[in-house]
């Protein structure tokens, strides 16, 4: 059971606000992409996902069971990414205007 | 007052220096709410503290039994790995001396479990003679949930990630198991006066 009226809840992002950390990490927009949650199965957009960035590293976490999706930190020049949570992450490719055409 | 000791006193211009550990800046009044995830609220006719012996549940205490247990009260310094730092807090709660005390041979390591699914590993050593409680109790009033209420772990001579949140377990481990933040490259054991933030530190 979890409030969903207090402090923290107040401070939590949507995932749109790791797209800054993880474009370091991606060549395209990942808040685009669709993650499915290793935990309960359900698919969603990282960006339509629960951000909680109050703590040393930000936390994404499912929509849905709120379960641990994926984590991002720098520390001392370093990106570091942990993607325990996400089973499969779907990311749409550029479309890239054909030169020859 | 022996001119001898002059000399040997704690300087007395920067008080705050001497219990501030490398890196860090003093919060003062401010108490900084950390979260990774959302704050559990659960009931107290549902909630126990159980240890965990590695081979099954050895104690368990309600509510109610946990407060019947001997309290202490307790004024330290906490250091986060975030860099504030705050002193002088006041808690009320239970050594875990106590809580162990009838754990026979315990295995050197404890993984400490939250509600929401937090854990944090430290050596059992760090747990006794006296250097660690389960407090719930701060500043003379129940503990509030944004700062793990009903119960968390306070271990202050560590990183505050030590002391878990609304702790509901304590598992006796043969080995060091990582928990949430060392997972994600956190020093193993977080001592703020070596400086231990990171793996390697
Ligand atoms: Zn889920």
């Amino acid at each position: 059971m979890t409030d969903t009226t207090d402090a923290v809840s107040a401070r939590r992002l949507d995932g749109n606000a790791a797209g800054g950390p993880l474009a370091a990490l991606f060549a395209v927009d990942v808040t685009a992409a669709r993650s499915r949650c290793a935990a309960c199965g359900t698919t969603a957009a990282l960006g339509e996902h629960l951000l909680y960035a109050d703590a040393p590293a930000m936390v994404l976490r499912c929509p849905s069971c709120t379960e641990v999706v994926l984590r991002v930190g720098t520390r001392e020049g370093y990106v570091l990414l942990d993607l325990r949570g996400a089973t499969l992450l779907t990311v749409p490719v550029p479309v890239v205007a054909d030169d020859g055409a | 007052m022996s001119v001898l000791s002059r000399g040997f006193g704690r300087g007395r211009s920067r008080p705050a220096d001497d219990r501030l550990p490398p890196g860090q800046y003093d919060a003062g009044d401010a108490f900084p709410v950390l979260s990774a995830g959302p704050t559990p609220h659960t009931p107290l006719a549902r909630w126990d503290l159980a240890v965990d012996d590695g081979t099954g549940t050895r104690a368990r205490w309600t509510w109610e039994e946990f407060r019947a247990l001997p309290h202490e009260a307790l004024t330290v310094d906490l250091h986060c790995v975030t860099k504030w730092s705050k002193f002088g807090t006041r808690w009320e709660g239970v050594a875990v001396d106590r809580l162990l005390q009838d754990v026979p041979d315990p295995a050197p390591y404890v993984l400490a479990t939250s509600d929401g699914g937090y854990t944090t590993n430290l050596p059992l050593a760090d747990l006794t003679g006296g250097r660690a409680w389960v407090v719930d109790t701060y500043a003379g009033e129940p503990l509030a949930p944004e700062h793990g209420g009903p119960a968390r772990l306070l271990v202050p001579h560590l990183y505050l990630w030590k002391s878990a949140k609304w702790l509901r377990r304590l598992t006796l481990r043969a080995s060091d198991e990582p928990g949430f933040w060392e997972t994600f490259g956190y020093h193993l054991y977080g001592d703020p006066w070596r400086e231990q933030r990171y793996s390697g530190d």
